[in-house]
């Protein structure tokens, strides 16, 4: 019978999240039996004294502070944690070799090779340039193709469709999917701002990709700055300016053209040098921008398909649209 | 290791750890903006402009701006704007 009543009580504990005081105080029938004390009843006392500091109590005790007992234990787990992870991390920090040092496993014979051979056999001064697109070009066309998947999944996930916005205008005026009903009216400084920095962004974007082969930069790098200028007009002039000169259809045509030039040249390079044969392919002269063979042309393509990302990501984000 | 690198590694960890325990979300995105501007003078200590144009352009700018964005579109921005001018009210 007790068992019982303690049941119950855990059960009114799991629903009501604490128990009720019944649970655990004496009911009217205990209280007669120990106030007339009769003798038959004493077991009753006993059993009360016996099983309420056992279970009770104990479940009581737990229901009031465990949570805060659970708290403290928790915090004071994470941080041992997190201190012994950071005197793990250090101490191996310690056995790494010194940073830049000749006998680091690092510097072996493929380093010799890119260092030794990379002006006679990729045509770039920038030996960084001629391993990202050339040694292991196959590389950097996955992560070409990783970006156009991830700009088309959330193209999928927070496209608002032309006509949904117009419905959704014309029954609930004030509230629509995207920031495009709010155009940005942005202050004068940041227009004056803007009109300064980005035809430099593009400008300086420009040059880090046309001279990726001999100087350090090349398609991603000067592709974050184009991008990072396409969003500077956008915030400044707001989406309609930058509409007039990169929509919708231009964004398709540039991204597809790109990574269709790009996945044809790195064919290409991979048919002629599985089996084995020379890619006629004129190098240029090592240092000027006509340099490189092919890492020009795969620098631009690379370079247009990063800006039109960069500028998806934050149209889409701003307003379910290009 | 130079003087000039041992302070921007300083304000690397400083950086790092306000901004998890800056409670404003726009205070600690702007100090995520300047963590990532002082790794990107440390990637050109370290001999890597390209990563330092890379990581200016990116982590500075697109990520900050996309945070930004976010923040707007889940009201976060607005809320706390709200916030300040209850605060305000009360002060009054």
């Amino acid at each position: 019978m007790r068992s019982d009543g303690f049941l119950k009580s855990l059960v009114s504990f799991v629903e009501n999240g604490s128990f009720r005081e019944e649970d655990y105080t004496l009911s009217p029938a205990q209280k007669d039996a120990l106030d007339t004390d009769i003798p038959e009843n004493r077991w009753l006392l006993s059993v009360q004294h016996s099983e309420k500091p056992v279970s009770a109590r104990l479940i009581n005790w737990f229901s009031h502070k465990g949570v805060e007992v659970f708290n403290n234990l928790y915090r004071i787990a994470s941080v041992f944690i997190c201190v012994t992870l950071i005197g793990i991390l250090l101490s191996v920090v310690s056995f790494l070799p010194s940073f830049g040092s000749a006998e680091n496993p690092a510097v072996n014979e493929v380093v010799e090779r890119y260092v030794s051979k990379a002006i006679q056999e990729t045509g770039t001064t920038n030996a960084v340039a001629g391993m990202i697109s050339a040694y292991r070009g196959f590389d950097t066309l996955g992560e070409a193709h990783v970006l156009f998947v991830a700009a088309c999944s959330v193209i999928v996930l927070l496209r608002v469709d032309p006509s949904e916005r117009k419905r959704g205008r014309r029954l609930n005026p004030d509230r629509v999917g995207g920031d495009m009903d709010y155009e940005p009216n942005s202050d004068l400084i940041l227009r004056k701002t803007a009109k300064l920095l980005v035809p430099l962004a593009f400008i300086f974007g420009l040059y880090v990709i046309l001279n990726g082969t001999s100087s350090p930069g090349g398609g991603f790098s000067g592709g974050a700055i184009m991008g990072a200028g396409l969003i500077l007009h956008s915030v400044a002039f707001g989406f309609k300016r930058t509409e007039r000169f990169f929509g919708d259809e231009m964004y398709h045509v540039i991204k597809t053209a790109c990574l269709t030039v790009y996945a044809l040249l790195m064919a290409y390079f991979i048919y002629m040098g599985a089996n084995g044969w020379d890619d006629h392919v004129w190098l240029g002269n090592p240092g000027g921008i006509i340099s490189g063979g092919l890492i020009l042309p795969i620098n631009i393509a690379v370079g247009f398909e990063v800006a039109c990302t960069m500028y998806c990501f934050y149209a889409l984000f701003r307003k379910g649209g290009l | 290791m130079t003087l000039f690198e041992g302070i921007l590694l300083a304000f690397l960890i400083i950086c790092a750890i306000s901004v998890s325990v800056t409670r404003n979300l726009l205070a600690s995105i702007i100090i995520f903006m300047g963590f990532s501007l002082i790794m990107s003078v440390l990637w050109l200590t370290l001999e890597a402009p390209d990563l330092a144009i890379t990581e200016a352009a990116v982590g500075a700018g697109v990520t900050s701006l996309l945070f930004f964005a976010t923040l707007k579109k889940i009201h976060a921005i607005k809320a706390e704007d709200a916030k300040r001018e209850e605060d305000d009210s009360d002060e009054e």
